[in-house]
Formats: C-alpha cells, structure tokens, sequence
C-alpha cells in the first residue's frame, strides 16, 4: 500500500518538475539559426570555392600540376613583343598570355595544394560555399578574362610572330649564305 | 437548440438540420484545426529550443494552411490488398465520432447543437465510435503494424473509459444532471462556483468536495488524454514502433481527415473537461455585458471563455506530449487498470458519501 501510494506521489511529482523544465525552455532564446537568412560565421582557415585572380596570374601552370585530382586545366601563350600584359601586383612582368584556365569544381577536392605554390598568390580559397547548380556543365568555371575571339587573336599573333620570326631568320640564312657563297667565289677568284 | 433556431427561420426541417450539422465544423472545428496544429509546431518548437515554422507568413502563421493545400493535392492511395469499403469508410466513421461530441457540448448559453438530457453520456457513447473507426482503418490496411496499432487504441480506449466515466458519475451525483448546458449554468457566477472548487453552494460539502474534486480532475483528464491518443499515451501512433499506426496506409485527403478528427478530439475532450470542472463557458469574473447592460455581448464573451479554456487544456495536452515519453503497452495498462480505476472508485464513493451529507 506504501509503495502503491509513493508510486502515485513519484509520478505526479515528476511530472510535474518535468513539465516545469519543459516550461523554462518555452522562454529560452533558442538556439536555431535561421539560415539562409543568417549565417554561422566561418572558421578562419576554411576552405570553400576557388577563386583566381587573373590580374595576377602569370600562367605559371604550378596550380594545375598541383593539384591532385587535375581540375585546373591551363593552356598559355608566350606574348609578342608589341603586347603589354602588364604587371602582376608584385611588379613582376608578365610573359604569357592565358588562353584557358578552367576550374572543374565538381572534381574539386577542396584540398587547398593550388593555392601554397602559386607565386603570386593569385588562386585562393573564398568564403563561398552555396553554389550548386541544375547543370553539371555550370560548374566548369572559365576565370580567362580574355574573350574567345581576343584568345583566338593571341594564338594566330604569336603564330604570325614566331612565323615571321621563323621567315626572318630563314632570309637571314639565306642571306649569310649567299654572302658565304660570294665569298667562297671571291676566294676562288683570287686563288685562280 | 439552434437546429430549432435554424428550422424556424427557414420553415424546413432538413435545412435546419443541415445547417445547425454544418456549423460547428465550419465556424468552430477547421479554424481551430489550423490553430491548433500551428500551435502544436510552435509549442513543441519552443519546448524544445528551436523556432518551429517560420517561412510562411509571419512567424509561419500560414504553415498549416500550405500544409492543406499540400494535403490536397496528393494522391489518394489505396492499396491493392486493401479492403476497400471499409478502408475508405473509417476515416469518415472517426471523424463522424468525434464530431458527434459537438452535437452536445455547450459553446456559449445561446449555442448548443442539441440540448439533450443525456448530454455527458452521449458523448461518451458517441465517442465509442471512433474506436470502430480505429479498427476498421486497422484491419483494412492489411498491414501489420496498422493492425498493430488498430488493436492497442482499441484496447486502449475501452480501457481508459472507465476511469472517465466513473468522474463523469461523480459529476452527475452532484449536479444531479447529465446535461452539459445545465452543468454549465449551475456553475455560472465567479469562479469559486466552478466544479473544481466544490461547486456552487456555500456548505461544508463544498468544502469537502475541493480535494475530491482535484483527484476526479487529475483522474478524468489523464483518461481523456489517453482516449484522443496523445502522448503519453499513444502507443496506438507510436512512431517509433508501429510507423504510424493505423493510419500508416493513408494518404492525402482520408490522412487528413483522420489528423482532423485527431484535433477535433482533442479539442472535445478538453472542452468536456473544462464544461465538467472549469464552469464550461462561464466566465469566471461576471461578465462585462451584464455590468455594461449589453446583454447581446454575453454570449460572445461566454464563446470567448468557452474557446479560452479548451484550448489552454488543449495546450497542457501538448505541453504533456513534449513533455513525457511514450509509456509500454504494459505500464498504460497498469496506469489505467492499477491505479486510475482504483482511485476513480474509490472517488466515486466519497464523493457520493459527501453528497448524501
């Protein structure tokens, strides 16, 4: 009888305190961050979407051979003389012209290895981590800041260059021939 | 009451009936469903640290009504191995069971769908129904766990309707009615004549009665909660173990009218408790209408406390749900059988002894 009587007492008091704990927490700030609204603040060091700078970049390939899994794809063109690339922040020269530099961020690992040997700290981690899309395509991402047609020009310039290069030192040739020839003649003369 | 209202005022029976039918869940049960379930959301959000719905409308305001738009559009599954009538006809049986409840209770003095004499048992008996229902939507699942689920409520429900018809006796000992709208009236004045504290009276049984009263309070709603299947209590749904009990088959709109019938019930139980202890639409500090002479505002002010107080005890059912875990088939067996009877019984003698008094 004892026992029955402090069964009923244990559950009605429990009850209670547990409906008084329930209670306080109906006034306790909660703790739900209303995300899209509001965001957590990221820790330091995350590591989210690349981005490249290509003011800065010199096309110096050493991203794309870092990387792991080969997402960075990079194809340069040496500039001709005429060009003015211009200068990275640092105030190195620029040499080359860069015709591609695609980042497949589907492939992207987030590993961060592109960023350390870059020497003019032009590819580095964002704060960006929402960007999905409805099309795998989409996540190519093209950072040239050329226009195809000005990509095309850079290609067919420095061909032109390297062709007339190629002519010039092929007449100079000739020419050092020819000269060689008349004087091999001139030599023969004056021996005969 | 108001069938007679209706039926006079249109000179035809059938639109009397038809309307005084359709009035209640229109005007009173839908909104209070889209109440209700938002409320469910927040309280139990809040209870529990979090925000709850917060995208639709104002602070999610309008969460339950996308929710039925949702509710609307989805298919309507029926099963193969199905057994069709009577899967398609218990949805209609719960909520034609829990709805019967309202036909009887008081909202305001002016608005009560049948003042009958046997009020109380009526409702009681009404809500017997929903158990049929339970079992038909159980068995025709053909699923195991609704089954399951289907035999629990039904062993559940007869179970904890002892205990509450035993209050409900002790109730009728004192009053000496079984009409809710009497009881109601018999409570009118200021709070102290509430049922809770004795009743109205001035005598040593009012006194005597005050600690009978709170145990016969205690007792019926902890039974009431476990007849509308609520936390604590509700192994019938339990959704860790029986998926979701016997309503795991359905879908869309028959899903919904058990969900509403679920609320409904709530609602009833709640509104029984408060017309049986708490002075049903009484209000407990007089009525502005009397003091201004404007007497037309008394019935308004009598829906306002009537809604006041069965939705607060519909909140203490929430607040419980978020509250206690889930009891095993076992110990809600002994709750009602070991200690709620008991108690109720031996609550009934007393109570009877001290109105003999």
């Amino acid at each position: 009888m004892k026992e029955y009587l402090n069964n009923i007492w244990s559950a009605i008091s429990t009850i209670f305190i547990g409906m008084g704990i329930t209670w306080r927490h109906m006034f306790v700030p909660s703790v739900t961050i209303q995300y899209p609204d509001v965001k957590l603040d990221l820790p330091e060091r995350e590591r989210n979407r690349l981005y490249v700078n290509m003011d800065d970049c010199i096309g110096c390939d050493q991203c794309a051979r870092a990387c792991p899994v080969n997402c960075i794809e990079i194809e340069t063109v040496k500039g001709i003389p005429e060009d003015d690339i211009g200068k990275t922040s640092n105030g190195k020269k620029k040499a080359l012209w860069v015709t591609k530099f695609n980042i497949d961020i589907a492939k992207c690992c987030y590993c961060q290895l592109c960023v350390f040997p870059c020497p003019t700290e032009c590819i580095y981690m964002t704060d960006v981590y929402e960007f999905s899309e409805y099309d795998r395509d989409n996540f190519i991402y093209d950072f040239v800041t050329l226009t195809p047609e000005e990509r095309e020009q850079k290609k067919i310039n420095y061909q032109k260059f390297e062709e007339e290069k190629a002519a010039k030192k092929a007449a100079a040739a000739e020419e050092a021939a020819k000269a060689k020839a008349a004087e091999k003649k001139d030599d023969n003369k004056e021996q005969n | 009451m108001i069938y007679e209202f209706f039926s006079n005022l249109f000179n035809n029976q059938v639109i009397g009936y038809i309307i005084s039918a359709a009035l209640p869940l229109l005007f009173f049960i839908l909104p209070f469903v889209l109440v209700a379930v938002y409320m469910e959301r927040k309280v139990s959000a809040h209870m529990q640290d979090r925000l709850g719905p917060m995208r639709v409308g104002w602070h999610g305001v309008l969460q339950t009504i996308a929710d039925l738009l949702k509710l609307l559009q989805k298919e309507d599954i029926t099963a193969t191995a199905n057994d069709k009538p009577l899967f398609n006809l218990a949805p209609i049986v719960v909520f034609a069971g829990s709805y019967a409840a309202f036909a009887a209770i008081p909202f305001t003095g002016a608005y009560i769908g049948s003042n009958i004499d046997l009020g109380i048992i009526y409702i009681i008996g009404a809500t017997g129904l929903v158990v049929a229902g339970i079992l038909m939507s159980g068995w025709a699942s053909n699923n195991k766990y609704t089954l399951l689920g289907a035999m629990r409520a039904a062993a559940q429900i007869i179970s904890y309707e002892i205990p509450t018809i035993l209050v409900v006796l002790s109730l009728i000992m004192i009053t000496g009615t079984m009409n809710l709208n009497t009881m109601s009236q018999m409570q009118t004045g200021y709070f102290w004549n509430w049922m809770i504290l004795g009743g109205p009276g001035l005598g040593v049984t009012k006194f005597l009665l005050i600690p009978f009263m709170i145990i016969g309070f205690f007792v019926i709603y902890i039974s009431t909660l476990a007849e509308v299947n609520r936390t604590p209590f509700d192994i019938p749904e339990a959704e860790s173990e029986l998926v979701s009990g016997y309503h795991t088959e359905y879908s869309g709109m028959k899903f919904s009218i058990f969900f509403l019938a679920e609320y409904a019930n709530m609602f009833a139980v709640s509104a029984i408790v408060a017309t049986l202890f708490f002075g049903g639409y009484q209000s407990p500090f007089g009525y502005l209408g009397n003091t201004l002479g404007a007497h037309w505002l008394v019935p308004i002010e009598q829906f306002f406390w009537f809604a006041i107080k069965g939705t607060f005890f519909v909140f203490v059912q929430m607040w419980l749900r978020w509250t206690l875990p889930r009891l095993r088939v076992d110990q809600l067996m002994a709750v009602c059988w070991k200690y709620l009877i008991p108690i109720a019984f031996v609550n009934l003698i007393i109570v009877g002894l001290i109105t003999i008094l």
